[in-house]
């Protein structure tokens, strides 16, 4: 499609017709003191050749760490064809085109990706995907108190063990719906929940609990006391799942008698690069009971007047352009080029393969906190079963450690001390199956080498 | 021309109530309100006993491009609801006086029912609009 900018004649002709004399009167309305006169902190302009100069500067400061962090994304292989699949022109594109006159293609991928994650998480119907796990955590939230109507009170009960970064992102996004979080407390030697702490809220009124598994340490949740406990309390269960460990724990919709109600998290580790944080997607599941609560695009599968098959939009009476305010989100998207690569990315790798990545990142965990417990003040810190990430505990604070490691090429970890200061000196580790079992040794040897040295204490 | 039966009270917003000899009442969408709407696919049904006050929304109905609230047309408490509009919404379309009610309400203040137009003022409206 041609992009045709206005000229000066054109604009001048359009505000001929109006009456206007120049642009800036079309904006009289706003008041001078909300305006900003140029744009301080963006410096002038600069040829592309000097950007691009500037850009690979830039990109050479990354350099090529080993790194050790998880913490909610994680680096996984990705298949050279799924990025090159990706990015062909027909999948392309910063929009995603829902019109099943003219994106039959793009429809039926958002199809087969809901159906993969609802094989995944043993669920009845996926949306078409949300901005990035953490809001697709606070979707969950919000369309749980719709959905729960034997609930009242617009509370809700979250792990202290999920993400706090997820915490902080529902508080944010539901205190204006006037949602309140209770946050449950962490066992310090098993570090998960302990399904008796619920028991001091048994009886009251709440509209879901939401369950992480693995949890931000890494740690096995109880989810099947959990879950039950939960719809003993009629509280619906939204469960917090990675994606990739799904291959092999159980799913969701089996938890506890009855299931997890809702399943949503981050859907990063299916072929989405590690980039500064993003973009990355969330997905979001449920029950075909509560799908008239969910927020987001749902893409359907019908037949034409020909009686052949073919894709769209369903259910749209949910969503903001027929519902307005009274649509089950406002605030959400589709993100359809990650989603584009996350389906390849389980097309390729299929169940086995993807059991195969899990099984692997578990292993290779298992080397790690081995070789790094081996070290003289690094000790492990929970009791409890873990995925592929592990809480580890320093002799002195975090932070210098890792800083001494970037320095020698080795992102170590991320320091929870932020979050839980209550852990001490804790850090989070995690290794997929990314990393050899020499990256393991490399990895080992340097904590060894910089713990030794009395000058990082 | 919709069909407004002479025996039942409306609300402006479009519902229907019919008066019971047991002091229950019937509430459904006037004739007008489901040809307006176009094929229902979806009725959201009240919770039974949710305490009701006079234009709370309580129900929605959704046509494949359009969804709209039901709201109470008096104070009441639900009894009943009608859930064979949970596998048959079309009901609403095709016997919106009868086998398409909504729900019905006990306790219902008398005052709002007053309050509310008989067939020949719900007539007018329609034909203000």
């Amino acid at each position: 499609m041609p992009f045709n900018p206005h000229t000066d004649e054109d604009v001048r002709e359009m505000l001929a017709v109006i009456g206007v004399d120049e642009i800036e009167q079309l904006f009289d309305e706003i008041p001078q003191s909300l305006r900003i006169d140029g744009l301080q902190s963006v410096p002038p302009m600069a040829t592309e050749m000097e950007i691009t100069r500037v850009m690979q500067e830039r990109a050479r400061q990354d350099g090529s760490k080993l790194s050790f962090i998880g913490a909610g994304a994680y680096e996984h292989h990705i298949p050279a064809a799924i990025w090159q699949i990706t990015t062909r022109g027909e999948f392309y594109s910063a929009y995603t085109p829902y019109q099943a006159e003219a994106s039959q293609g793009t429809l039926q991928l958002i199809y087969e990706y809901q159906t993969m994650m609802c094989e995944l998480t043993a669920m009845d119907v996926s949306n078409a995907s949300m901005y990035d796990g953490a809001s697709a955590v606070a979707e969950a939230a919000l369309m749980a108190v719709r959905a729960n109507r034997k609930s009242k009170s617009r509370r809700l009960l979250v792990a202290g063990t999920l993400n706090p970064r997820y915490r902080e992102v529902i508080a944010n996004i539901t205190k204006g719906q006037g949602l309140a979080l209770e946050q449950l407390p962490c066992c310090m030697e098993a570090g998960n929940t302990i399904p008796e702490s619920l028991q001091r809220y048994a009886g009251e009124d709440f509209a879901a609990l939401i369950i992480p598994q693995p949890n931000f340490f890494g740690v096995l949740e109880d989810v099947d006391a959990l879950t039950d406990w939960a719809h003993a309390n009629n509280a619906l269960t939204i469960a917090v799942v990675n994606p990739v460990a799904l291959a092999v724990l159980e799913a969701p919709g089996n938890w506890g008698e009855k299931g997890a109600d809702i399943v949503c998290g981050e859907g990063q580790p299916l072929g989405v690069p590690l980039s500064s944080g993003g973009p990355y997607f969330g997905f979001l599941a449920s029950r075909q009971v509560f799908v008239r609560q969910m927020p987001g695009r749902i893409a359907g599968r019908t037949v034409d007047l020909d009686g052949k098959p073919g894709f769209t939009l369903t259910l749209q009476a949910r969503e903001q352009h027929i519902r307005r305010s009274r649509a089950t989100s406002n605030i959400c998207t589709n993100q359809g080029l990650l989603v584009t690569a996350a389906t390849i990315y389980m097309s390729m790798l299929g169940a086995e393969g993807l059991k195969r990545v899990a099984l692997t990142s578990v292993a290779r965990t298992a080397q790690l906190v081995e070789a790094l417990t081996a070290v003289d003040g690094i000790e492990t810190v929970f009791s409890g079963p873990h995925f592929h990430e592990a809480v580890l505990r320093l002799d002195r604070p975090v932070q210098q450690v890792l800083d001494e490691l970037a320095h020698r090429g080795i992102f170590g970890g991320y320091d929870l001390h932020r979050y839980y200061p209550e852990l001490g000196h804790a850090l989070l580790v995690c290794a997929t199956e990314t990393k050899t079992e020499s990256d393991i040794k490399t990895c080992a040897d340097t904590f060894r080498a910089i713990m030794a040295d009395a000058r990082v204490a | 021309m919709s069909d407004i039966p002479g025996d039942l009270k409306y609300a402006k917003s479009h519902e229907w109530m019919r008066q019971g000899e047991d002091g229950i009442v019937t509430v459904g969408i006037s004739d007008h309100a489901q040809a307006s709407l176009g094929e229902l696919v979806y009725v959201e049904l009240p919770e039974v006993g949710s305490e009701l006050s006079p234009g709370d929304a309580c129900a929605v109905v959704e046509s494949v491009k359009a969804a709209s609230d039901v709201y109470s047309p008096v104070e009441g408490v639900v009894t009943e609801v009608n859930e064979a509009l949970a596998d048959q919404p079309e009901l609403v379309n095709e016997q919106p006086y009868d086998n398409g009610w909504i729900m019905r309400l006990s306790d219902v203040n008398k005052d709002d029912v007053a309050e509310l137009l008989d067939a020949e003022a719900y007539q007018a409206t329609l034909e203000e609009d």
